[in-house]
Formats: structure tokens, sequence, C-alpha cells
């Protein structure tokens, strides 16, 4: 077993130039050009609505496209000053949040006043409704890969997990005619294909990304012939499972914004947001978190303490399969209804980008996929209101921002020390 | 073996060594016979795949199910219906990549022409190209200690040059060739330095840069094909412009069999590599930062560099296998010209052990079941899928041994000692 690290490479960020001036030194550079080239590309004299109700009549916010362009450039300037200049590292989350909001809104400033006659309005509560279904199994998913890799076993088969949820939860679902027995059969599914991972990582001693691009591979094999086989000769009786009913939390859905979006949603929704606390919490602040991390840090020293170290990774791991599964099954009984080979299409490696992005924590995780899922439903938008951006661009989005977080451009991401590593014991 | 000593106080010549110290041929095989030496865990890993393969035959096949109803009072129905059916399967797979003995019984009587005798070797050869192509990019990475996963981004980019270049430059027969599988040799280089750079200098993870530069690729792609100028102007769908019959891979046995150049070229490609690896600097260099990167270091090798140059061959070999896709079979881009060979390469560099001509007959072998898959889809209507799935089966088992030697209660090996793949981390 070889262990490389890059001493030399790593640069190690001393002196002037810390993570903070970094990240500040970039948002400053990204609101000018923002203030400058998304002013200047903003329609003269055209308003940009953003429609904050579910119809068209309702409330809504209108600037004038090419001021407020400028003006929320220059606000992520501002943010990014300060922390360039450091003098409000107090309020880092809050700068960071504000220069990222700003920037995003001069962008849409620039597009929705650019956008086509009669579509200068932006449904910001379909957007965001839609931003929480696309990040939906993301969320999930990378829920999964921190739990896995916080205990040291990388997790690059989420792809796989994703597909045999989604397809056990069909299959299930439409044969016992419950989305609960489709649920329960979807994390089943990924409970196999974990136990699978586990048991060749951690007693056999399996390369983890190795493994993890195979077991991607037999899902996607085993999965497409069976849908090919038994689900395409009859889609009817073996393809059509019942969606989740959407629950509708009385009072907070009438909340403004954000209250259709969020508490007028179907199970996983919540299932996946309580997940984030329950999983971060337990991680940070529990004896069963301090554990896991100790055995994904440095698990000789965990061993030397008593902690069994093997448990600990089965446990995750398992768990991880439990919890991708079911974010399989919201493929399946969640948004769209019927499997499809190859349906998940890329989101579970999306997923493994929202936990690196996120940075190995499951509320990081929780944003990045927010994100993510944001970029997502902000392409469809685009291409309704035929802007000149490519939508395709829109989707690189994710995997450019985790190419420039792993890179070390915009801070450094770091993963668990390690993770990857097999424990032998002695 | 035994050395034979000499009696005491006898000088002189000694003693005729007893013949019956060294072992027979054939004592030697069959003391050899049960232990887990890697081509008896090969030979086992194929009989396993196998068999999983057509455990899934039987349970999709809705015949062969309604027989087991009846298991118990009449077994031999069950047994023979499955028998038939996973028979019936394999022998297809057979016929479709090495030869249909039927076939030739034609040929030699006059029924059919010899092409299709030589058809299904024909198919195998022609899949076989670009695996070997990207098999040996994944392999000569894994030599260097790295894991491209991104061959898929490099044959995409590596791809779309070639077809660019094949298109738009009015050049000479023979020329334009050359030209156009330059360009694929430097797309692919180029995206291939990009991960090796990160590494080089950053420290970035090769996994994970990769596995976001393959989706970036691909929506480049899906971007760039629809744009005018690329875009086959007398079609709707996604699809560019044919190359010039000019760059295309010339076909080596006559307009009705598609094996063209591209095979020809892949097997001197492994000759390259393995010259590279066993009798070059860059290969010295390259084989000792992949086994142990600090005593390199130590040794005054450059790691960083090693790393940029070990992802730049890669990705040119990768590139290469985009080429022969689209310059050898399809002629030109559409979004899934690139048929997953990417990361199938992975598959058949890990089923080639990462040696070249390992990479060579593990390609050949992929091929060969893709060309058979095709005809058991078709004549025995069985998903093609299932060959995806015995390919990610016997990988699996591969990369475990120990699971193997387990499985089949197998001796330690004397000879020829096996072991994992390197574990490594992020």
């Amino acid at each position: 077993m070889t262990v490389t690290t890059l001493p030399a490479a790593a640069p190690v960020t001393t002196g002037f130039w810390t993570r903070t001036r970094r990240l500040g030194a970039t948002f400053a550079g990204l609101g000018l050009l923002a203030a400058v080239l998304f002013g200047a590309l903003a329609k003269p004299g055209v308003d940009a609505r953003f429609l904050l109700t579910e119809d068209i009549q309702g409330a809504t916010v209108t600037m004038p496209g090419r001021p407020a362009a400028i003006v929320f450039g220059l606000l992520c300037a501002g943010a990014g000053g300060a922390l360039l200049a450091g003098v409000a590292d107090r309020w880092f989350g809050w700068l960071l949040g504000t220069a990222l909001v700003a920037v995003v809104l001069s962008f849409l400033c620039w597009q929705v006043s650019a956008a086509q006659p009669g579509l200068n309005f932006m449904p910001v509560v379909d957007i965001m409704r839609g931003s929480f279904l696309a990040a939906l199994p993301l969320i999930l998913g990378a829920l999964a890969g921190v739990l896995c890799e916080r205990s040291g076993v990388i997790n690059v088969a989420i792809e796989g997990h994703f597909l045999v949820g989604a397809f056990a939860g069909a299959l299930v679902g439409t044969l016992a005619a419950s989305v609960w027995a489709g649920l329960l059969a979807a994390a089943f599914a990924g409970l196999l294909l974990a136990l699978v991972l586990a048991v060749l990582a951690i007693r056999y001693l399996v390369d983890q990304v190795v493994l993890g691009v195979v077991l991607n591979l037999l899902a996607l094999g085993v999965t497409g012939f069976l849908y090919e086989e038994v689900m395409k000769t009859d889609q009817d009786s073996y393809n059509n499972p019942p969606p989740f009913p959407v629950w509708e939390i009385p009072l907070l859905s009438d909340l403004p914004v954000l209250g259709p979006a969020l508490f007028r949603a179907n199970f996983f929704l919540y299932l996946a947001l309580v997940l984030v606390v329950v999983v971060h919490i337990g991680l940070f602040y529990t004896r069963w978190g301090l554990r896991v991390r100790a055995v994904g840090e440095h698990p000789t020293a965990a061993d030397t303490v008593g902690v069994r170290v093997r448990l600990v990774r089965y446990r995750n791991v398992l768990l991880a399969g439990v919890v991708s599964g079911i974010g399989g099954a919201a493929f399946t009984l969640g948004s769209t209804v019927t499997f499809n080979k190859n349906m998940t299409a890329g989101k579970g490696f999306i997923a493994l980008a929202a936990l690196i992005f996120g940075r190995w924590n499951p509320t990081g995780a929780l944003l990045a996929a927010l994100l993510f899922g944001f970029a997502d439903k902000l392409a469809g938008y685009l291409q309704n209101v035929g802007s000149v951006i490519p939508s395709e661009f829109l989707a690189m989005l994710p995997y450019l921002a985790t190419l420039f977080a792993v890179a070390g451009l915009v801070g450094r991401v770091r993963a668990p020390a390690a993770d990857g590593k097999p424990y032998v014991k002695g | 073996m035994t050395t034979a000593t000499a009696p005491e106080g006898v000088t002189g010549p000694p003693p005729e060594e007893p013949p019956a110290a060294r072992p027979s041929l054939g004592r030697a095989f069959l003391d050899n016979l049960w232990t887990a030496n890697p081509v008896v865990v090969t030979v086992l890993a194929f009989v396993l795949a196998m068999l999983t393969g057509a455990v899934l035959i039987v349970v999709s096949d809705a015949e062969v199910r309604a027989t087991f109803d009846y298991l118990f009072a009449r077994p031999s129905d069950a047994i023979e219906a499955s028998w038939t059916v996973v028979s019936e399967a394999y022998a297809n797979l057979f016929k479709g990549a090495i030869v249909d003995p039927e076939a030739v019984r034609g040929a030699v009587s006059g029924d059919n022409t010899w092409e299709l005798v030589f058809f299904p070797i024909s198919e195998t050869l022609t899949y076989a190209t670009p695996l070997i192509f990207t098999g040996l990019s994944v392999a000569l990475a894994f030599r260097g200690g790295l894991f491209n996963i991104g061959a898929e981004g490099q044959v995409i980019i590596g791809g779309i040059l070639a077809t660019v270049t094949g298109f738009a430059l009015p050049l000479p027969l023979g020329v334009h060739l050359v030209v156009a599988l330059l360009a694929a040799v430097l797309g692919g280089a180029l995206w291939g330095m990009i991960a090796g750079v990160l590494k080089a200098r950053t420290g970035a993870h090769e996994v994970i840069t990769t596995i976001m530069l393959n989706y970036i690729a691909l929506y480049f792609l899906t971007w760039l094909i629809i744009q005018d100028g690329v875009r086959d102007p007398g079609r709707t769908d996604a699809i560019s412009k044919k190359v010039d019959g000019a760059s295309r891979l010339p076909h080596l046995a006559g307009g009705q069999l598609r094996v063209h150049l591209g095979i020809i070229l892949a097997v001197l490609a492994a000759a390259g590599v393995a010259w590279l690896l066993n009798r070059s600097t860059v290969g010295f260099e390259l084989r000792a930062v992949g086994a142990n990167p600090d005593a390199a270091r130590t040794a005054g090798m450059g790691i960083g560099r090693t790393y940029a140059i070990v992802m730049i061959i890669s990705g040119a070999l990768a590139g290469l296998g985009g080429a022969s896709q689209v310059l050898g079979t399809a002629y030109a881009l559409t979004p899934a010209f690139s048929g997953n060979v990417g990361f199938t390469g992975i598959t058949v560099a890990l089923l080639g052990r990462a040696k070249p001509w390992g990479v060579v007959l593990a390609g050949l072998f992929f091929g060969a079941m893709q060309a058979g898959g095709n005809r058991m889809q078709s004549f025995s209507g069985i998903s093609i899928e299932l060959v995806v799935v015995l390919q990610a089966l016997i990988v699996i088992f591969i990369a475990a041994p120990a699971l193997v030697k387990a499985i089949f209660q197998l001796r330690a090996a004397r000879l020829g000692a096996l072991q994992t793949s390197l574990a490594k981390g992020w």
C-alpha cells in the first residue's frame, strides 16, 4: 500500500495571500467584470421583473436592467474588496454570500432585461422550486458521500447507487402499488450495492476508486439489462410507479417565495433537509461523529484508543448505501415517473462534485447541491427566454466550479486524511 | 528446488543432481493448477462472471421463470429450459465474436460468400480498436501512479479535433489522414495535460479533475455539434458533417467488412508503449514515480514533470481512440460518438493488468464480447447490456483476487504473486 503525498507541490498559503484574500480578490475582479460586461450587455430602458408569487399577476420586484446589473456588480466587487482588505474576517460567511448572490443577480438583471420581448420576467418561485427538485438527489448523494468518505472509504459509486435505487423503487413501487414499498426497496438495493463496496474495499482491500468505477458500470449494466428484458416488455405492470404525494405544511407554506418552494414538496425534500441537519449534528457534536472522523483521519490512532475501525467503516458505508439508494428513488418516485436506461445521466457525479465543493461537510454539500440545482434550473429557464448563453455552458458550471475548487484557485479543499486507504491492523 | 550437497570428505566434481529434484513440466502444471496465480484467477473470474450472467438471463426470461413455478414437481423442465436459453445465448455470443460454423459450411459449399465467415472477426477487431487505445491510455497512467478516469473526455476532445480537421481542411489523400490523426493526438494530449499540470502544480487529485473534465468535454461536444458550420446542414438532429474520404482510416478487407487501419495503429501503439515503459528513460522515471514517488524524488526525479508527461501521453493515446471512432467507423460526430470507450478502457486496462500486450489481449476480448453481444441481441433476444454486466463482473473478480481465492479455496501461489491494484487516497 503506497501513500502518495505531494508535500512540495501543495502551496502553503501563508503571509498575505490567505484563502480569504484570494476569494476576496476573485470576487472583486468578478464583480467589476460583471458591472462592466453585464451592464454593457443589458438592454437599455428595459425593466427586469422578478415575479415573487405563483400567479403571473402577483407581486413583482421590478428593476431597470442596466443600472441594476451595474449596481449588483459593484456590490459584489465591494464585498470582495472587503474580504481582500481583510477588515471583516468575522463576517466572512456573510460577505461571501453577498458577493455570490450579487454577482448572480447582476447576471440575471442582464439576462432578464435582454430576454425576448414579452419574456422580461423571471418566475422566482418556480425557479426556486425547480432548483430544490434538481438539488434533491444531489443532496442525498452528497450526504452519502459524506458518510462514506468521512470514515475513510472513497465513494465514486454514487451514480451506481442512484441507478439501482431508481430501478428498484420503480419496479417494487409498481408491483406493490405503494410508494413506501418502492422506497424501502430502493434503500435495500442501495444497501446491497454498498455491501459489495464495503466488503471488497474493507475486507479485500481493492482500490476504492477502481471499485467505484466498476460498480457504476455493474449498476448501469444490471439495471439496463433488467430494464430491457423485464420492464420494457410490459411497462404498465412493471414500470409505472405511483408518485409520492405532495405534503403541504400549513402556515409555513404560506410564506412568501420560500413557502411554496420549500414547504409544498414531497417526502424526499423534507427527508433530505432533515438528514442534512441530523448528519451535521451527528458528525460534529456526538461521540459517533467523533469516532467516524477519527477513523477517517487517522485510523491507527483511533484503533489505539479502542475504536473498531472496520466496524465503523462498514456501518458508514452501508448507511451511505441506504441514503443514496433513497436518493435514487427520488428520480422515479419523486419527480419523473418511469425508470429509463441510464436515467441518472451523470447526476451521481454532480453529487460527488457537490461533496467535494462542499468540503466533505454536510452543510457545505447542501449549499453546493443547491447551487448546482439552481444552475440546472437556470439553464432551462435561459433556454426558454432565448438567451445568448448556451445552456450547455451552464450545465458545465458544477464541474468547472469543482475543478477550480480542487485546484486551489479559490481556496483549497482537503479530503479526510485516510480517505481511500484501507486499514490493515498491525 | 533442492540442492544436492556433496557428502562429507568427498572432493572433486560434485555428483550429478538427481533428476527427480526438478519437477517435470506436467508436475509443475498440476502443482500450480489450483493456486491463486494470475492465469487461474483470470480464468475463474471469467467462469464466475459467466455464471452470474447465466443467472441474470434465467431470471429475466419470463418463460424460463414460469418453469421454476413447478420446480419441485418436475425439476427437469426448469433445468432444461434454463440450459437451453443460456447455452443458446452464449453460443450466439461466440458465433458473433469469432466464427459461425454454419457460415463456414455455407462458404465451402458456395451458399454464401467468404466475407460472411470473416464478418465476426472483422467486427471484433473494429470494436477492439478504440478499446486498445483507451486501455493503453489508462494502463500507462496506472504505471505512472495516476488513475486516468478522464480517457472518456480525452476521447471526446480528440474525436472533435479529428472530425473538424477531417471535414474542414482540403488536403490531399494520405496527408489528410495523418493531419487528422495528429489533431486527435493533440486534442487528447491537451485535455490530459490539464489534469496532469493541475496535479503537478497544485496537487489536485487527478481522479476528481478528470471526472470533471469528462463532463466539461461532453457538454462542449453537445454544444459544438449544433453550431452552424459543424452541424450537417441536411439533418435536423444533432450530427456533424461527415469527414472527407481522404481523412478516413482505410478498410483493410474490402468495403463489406468494417475492420480498418486503426487496429494496426493500435497494435503499433501498444508496441510503442511497451518500448516507452521498458526501454526508455522516460518510462523508467514513470515507473519509478508510479512505484514510489518519495523514493523517486529522493533519486532526483521531477515528480510533477513526470505526472504532466504521463497525462499528456495518456491523453494522446485516448485521443487516438476518439480518432478511430470518427475516422474509422462513424465518420461524423454525434453526442454519443465515443460509445463509452473511455470508461470501458478502464476495465480493459485492469483486465490487461496495465501491461501493453495484456491490454491488447483484453481489448480484443472486450471487442469480441461487444461484437458477440450484437448477435446475441438480435438472434437470442437478450439485451446487449449483458455484455456490460459481464465486463464489470470480470473486472471486479480480477481486482479482488483474494475473493476468487476464497470462493474456490485456491492455495497460495508460489509462481507469480498476485496483488490487488494499489490503493491510494484522494
